[in-house]
C-alpha cells in the first residue's frame, strides 16, 4: 500500500497547531496528511536529482516523439491507402482490404509484439542471408514503424470517408481544367477533405499518444515505463501514476487546443453550423 | 455532321472560313446497356456560339462532357483546335484517353462552366480564379491576380474577391465560375446548363454575362433550357433527340420554322 508511509508521517505532531487538533481530530489527520505528503510529493516529482520528475518528462518526450512519428507515418500510409482503395486497380484494392482488415482485427498489443520481435528478426535474417551484418534496430524507429503501421490502417478508412464526402463536382472541375492527378491531390482533394477528416484523425492522434504506453511491453522507454520505474523504486505508486495521468491529460488538452485551431482553419470556406440552425 | 448541316453552318456563320475550334464526328457513348449518344456530329468555328437544346435524357450534357473527356466517348472522333484526342481501349474494354498529357493540355484550353458551379470551397473567389493559371498554366502569381481582379470586376464581383463561395448566392457563384473559366483565356467556353440550378430571379444576371461574352465573339458551346436566350445569342442551334441530332440550323430557322414534328412539339412544350 503506497499510502501507508505517508499516513504514519502525518501523525507526527509538529505539523499542526494544537488548538485545531484538539477541536477536530479527523480533520487534523487529513490536513496533516495532505501538507506533509505535499512536501514529499513535490520532492518526489522534482525534476532534479533526488526527484523522479525528470525521468517522467523524458518518458513523456519519448511518448510524444513516437506518437508524432507514428501519426505522420500513419497519415502517409492512410492517404496512399485511401487513394488506392478509391481509385486503384483490383489488385491494389484487394491488398489494401487485407491490410486494413487484419490490422484492425488483431489486438494492438499482439500486433506490437508480433511486428516488433518478428519484424526485427525478419529484417536481421534477411540481412544475414544477403551477407550483411545484423543491425540493432533502435527502439524509437521500431516503435514509430509499428504504431505507424497500425495507425495507417485506421487513417486509410478515415481519409477514404473524407474524400468521399467532398462534393465530387469540385474534383470534376479540377479535372476539367487540366489538373494532373498529383496537382489535383495536393491542391484540391487534400485541402477539401481535411474538414471531414479532422475529427477522425484527431481521435487517432489522441489514441496514438496513449498507445505509446503499449510499447512499454517491448521495453521502449516512454512515459508508462518511466512511471513504473519511478514508482517501483520509491514505492510511491499512487503519486507517480497520478502524475503520469495528469501528463497524459495535459497532452490531450494541449492537442485539443491545436486541433481546434487546425479544424477552424480547414473549415474556413464553410459557414458555421450555428448560422444554419 | 451531315452534309446539309455542314452547309448550313457555313452559310449562317459570320466567320466563314474561320478555323474550326471543335469538331465532333460520329460520337457514340454507352453507359453499360444505355446508348446515350448514337452517332452525333458537331462543329464549332471560331466566333460561333453553338446552342445544344433537347429534352431531358436526350444526351446534350453527355455530348458536352465528351468534348473535354469528362465522359470518355465509346467511339467517334473529337478534335479540339485541329488536334484529335487520342483514345484507346483499357483492359475492361472502356475507351479512355491514350495520352494523359495531351488530354490535360486540351482541357486547359476549354473553359468549362458547370450547372452546379463547382467552385473550390476552400478557396476565396480570387484564389479560385487564379488557381488554374498559376498551377496549371504557369502564370506568375501577381500577373494572375491582376488579371483575375479585372475578370471579377467584369462579372460584377470585384468587392467579393476575398469571400468564400459558400457565402455567395447561386448567381454570384456562377458568375465567379465564369470568371474562373475566362482566366485561362479559353479557346472555347463550354457551358453545361449554367442557369438550371439557379433561382429564377438570379438567372438574368448570369445570362447577361454569358450574352456579353457571346456578343464579343467568344467561341462557345452552350447546353441550355433557356430557349429565348439561345435564340438571342446562338449562331447555330442543335436539337438533340434520343441521342441523335434531330434538327439543326440557325436560330431563326430552328425556333421560327422548325421542320421536325418532335422539335415543333418540344418548342411548344417549352415555350
Amino acid at each position: 500500500m503506497p499510502l501507508l508511509p505517508d499516513l504514519s508521517q502525518a501523525c507526527l505532531p509538529p505539523t499542526q497547531p494544537s488548538a485545531v487538533r484538539a477541536s477536530n481530530p479527523g480533520a487534523t489527520l487529513i490536513d496533516a496528511f495532505l501538507s506533509a505528503s505535499a512536501a514529499g510529493i513535490i520532492e518526489l516529482l522534482s525534476p532534479n536529482a533526488p526527484g523522479w520528475g525528470g525521468t517522467l518528462l523524458v518518458g513523456l518526450l519519448h511518448s510524444i516523439e513516437i506518437a508524432l512519428g507514428a501519426t505522420c507515418l500513419g497519415l502517409l500510409i492512410g492517404t496512399c491507402g485511401a487513394y488506392g482503395k478509391l481509385y486503384g486497380g483490383p489488385v491494389v484494392r484487394d491488398l489494401l482490404v487485407v491490410y486494413t482488415t487484419i490490422v484492425r482485427a488483431v489486438p494492438e498489443l499482439v500486433l506490437i509484439l508480433l511486428l516488433y520481435y518478428a519484424g526485427t528478426d525478419l529484417i536481421n535474417q534477411a540481412l544475414t542471408a544477403m551477407g550483411y551484418q545484423r543491425v540493432d534496430i533502435s527502439g524509437l524507429a521500431a516503435g514509430i514503424a509499428v504504431l505507424g503501421f497500425v495507425q495507417g490502417a485506421y487513417s486509410t478508412e478515415v481519409i477514404r470517408g473524407a474524400i468521399l464526402a467532398i462534393p465530387q463536382g469540385q474534383i470534376e472541375a479540377a479535372r476539367a481544367y487540366g489538373m494532373s492527378p498529383g496537382l489535383l491531390l495536393r491542391r484540391i482533394t487534400l485541402p477539401a477533405m481535411l474538414p471531414f477528416a479532422i475529427p477522425g484523425l484527431a481521435n487517432l492522434w489522441l489514441i496514438a499518444t496513449k498507445d505509446t504506453a503499449l510499447l512499454a511491453v517491448v521495453g521502449f522507454y516512454e512515459l508508462a515505463l518511466a512511471t513504473r520505474q519511478a514508482a517501483g523504486v520509491t514505492k510511491a505508486y499512487f503519486t507517480f501514476f497520478f502524475a503520469a495521468g495528469v501528463l497524459y491529460l495535459l497532452l490531450s488538452l494541449f492537442s485539443n487546443l491545436l486541433i481546434g485551431r487546425v479544424e477552424a482553419w480547414s473549415r474556413r470556406g464553410m459557414p458555421s453550423l450555428k448560422e444554419a440552425r | 455532321m451531315t452534309v446539309t448541316s455542314a452547309a448550313s453552318a457555313l452559310k449562317y456563320t459570320a466567320q466563314d472560313g474561320a478555323a474550326e475550334a471543335i469538331h465532333v464526328e460520329n460520337l457514340h457513348k454507352r453507359f453499360g446497356e444505355l446508348h446515350v449518344l448514337k452517332g452525333v456530329s458537331l462543329s464549332a468555328r471560331d466566333g460561333e456560339v453553338i446552342a445544344i437544346i433537347g429534352g431531358s435524357g436526350s444526351g446534350k450534357s453527355t455530348l458536352l462532357r465528351c468534348i473535354n473527356c469528362l465522359e470518355n466517348p465509346t467511339s467517334g472522333i473529337i478534335r479540339v483546335n485541329g488536334e484529335e484526342i487520342k483514345l484507346k481501349a483499357d483492359s475492361h474494354g472502356h475507351t479512355v484517353p491514350a495520352d494523359r498529357k495531351q488530354i490535360e493540355r486540351i482541357r486547359s484550353k476549354l473553359g468549362m462552366v458547370f450547372q452546379n458551379f463547382n467552385l473550390w470551397s476552400h478557396m476565396t473567389l480570387i484564389e479560385n480564379v487564379i488557381e488554374v493559371p498559376v498551377h496549371v498554366l504557369g502564370v506568375k502569381r501577381d500577373v494572375a491576380i491582376a488579371e483575375a481582379e479585372k475578370l471579377l470586376a467584369r462579372v460584377g464581383l470585384a468587392e467579393k474577391r476575398d469571400v468564400y463561395p459558400a457565402y455567395l448566392s447561386g448567381g454570384q457563384q456562377q458568375r465567379a465560375a465564369i470568371a474562373r473559366a475566362l482566366a485561362i483565356n479559353p479557346r472555347v467556353m463550354l457551358f453545361d446548363e449554367p442557369t438550371s440550378a439557379l433561382d429564377p430571379e438570379l438567372v438574368g444576371e448570369v445570362l447577361k454575362v454569358i450574352g456579353d461574352l457571346a456578343r464579343e465573339g467568344r467561341t462557345m458551346v452552350l447546353v441550355t433550357h433557356e430557349m429565348k436566350f439561345a435564340r438571342e445569342v446562338a449562331t447555330h442551334v442543335v436539337y438533340l433527340y434520343n441521342g441523335l441530332v434531330e434538327e439543326e440550323g440557325p436560330p431563326e430557322q430552328i425556333f421560327g420554322a422548325p421542320k421536325s414534328e418532335r422539335l415543333k412539339q418540344f418548342i411548344r412544350n417549352i415555350g
